[in-house]
């Protein structure tokens, strides 16, 4: 009897995105410890290592390590395909897609900061737009967008500071890889 | 400050345009706790809708007799009615968007209306 081995090759990239977003999920659970005022205000601390992927690494790993975060927190926090979840995943969506075209913007004059406040508001806005079609179909729920708004401006402010103060940092070296 | 130095002149331009964005959204929060109608019903359909903006008085005639409404300016009231329990008087001024008195047995209703609807009905 031949005992059959499924391999599965693994590349540096996956490495580096298996690490980044392990990362990524340990900030989800601080932020899950985070008392919030109201259901939807949370800090996102993963955003910065979202932020610090994107501007070092490109935006395809970025999207890799965001979604990845997505389903393990979730998973971890035990809301795995409840509405939490798809709130989540909207969010983040649009965040990345939001990222995906300001990072174009001229780096010159937009840093991390910018991109946070664009990537929050684009979090906040893609659920929101969720939760009104989807969870409460009624535009009361829009009456809340102030809060969230201004939510979404301190937090991203401060996370794209700490991105960029990351980002000042010299690039940790790549892990020996052994094969 | 060593952290103002990681924003670059175009971050403060975002922060402040965000910043005037969220204050201009900010009347949002207000904006549903102000009536700005109110909608009398007669047999339960639409007899008049006055602005809250400036006060006046209405007579509106039902089956036991005449149902006196005022508004003022921000809200309004039943002042008297025929109804032999008199709840919708008693129920005195409303203001806020749902809010709604009503005569029953003289088939009159007062509603508040705001911009947006937050509730279908408001009553004590």
């Amino acid at each position: 009897m031949t005992r059959s081995v499924i391999e599965l090759p693994v590349s540096d990239e996956d490495r580096r995105i298996a690490g980044l977003a392990s990362a990524a999920v340990l900030l989800s659970l601080v932020d899950a410890a985070v008392p919030s005022p109201l259901p939807g205000i949370k800090p996102g601390l993963a955003n910065i290592v979202i932020l610090v992927v994107l501007l070092r690494h490109g935006w395809g790993t970025a999207v890799w390590v965001s979604l990845l975060r997505v389903l393990a927190a979730s998973l971890l926090l035990g809301y795995f395909l409840a509405p939490g979840f798809f709130l989540s995943l909207s969010g983040t969506v649009c965040s990345l897609l939001t990222l995906g075209l300001a990072r174009h913007l001229p780096p010159r004059w937009f840093g991390p900061v910018s991109l946070s406040i664009f990537a929050a508001l684009a979090h906040i806005g893609g659920q929101l737009l969720l939760a009104r079609l989807w969870l409460i179909p009624h535009d009361g729920v829009l009456l809340l967008v102030p809060l969230f708004a201004a939510a979404a401006l301190f937090f991203g402010t401060l996370n794209g500071l700490v991105a960029a103060r990351l980002l000042q940092e010299e690039p940790v070296p790549a892990p020996p890889v052994h094969d | 400050m060593p952290w103002l130095s990681l924003l670059r002149p175009g971050d403060w331009l975002v922060l402040l345009a965000t910043a005037a964005a969220v204050t201009a959204s900010l009347p949002l929060l207000w904006q549903a706790g102000i009536g700005e109608h109110a909608v009398i019903r007669q047999e339960g359909r639409i007899f008049a809708t006055l602005d809250l903006g400036q006060p006046r008085q209405i007579e509106v005639s039902g089956p036991l007799g005449n149902t006196l409404i005022a508004v003022e300016p921000g809200r309004a009231r039943v002042v008297s009615d025929p109804g032999p329990r008199q709840y919708c008087v008693r129920q005195g001024w409303l203001s806020r968007p749902g809010e709604i008195a009503i005569c029953a047995p003289n088939r009159v209703s007062l509603q508040i209306t705001g911009r947006t609807r937050i509730y279908d009905s408001l009553s004590y």
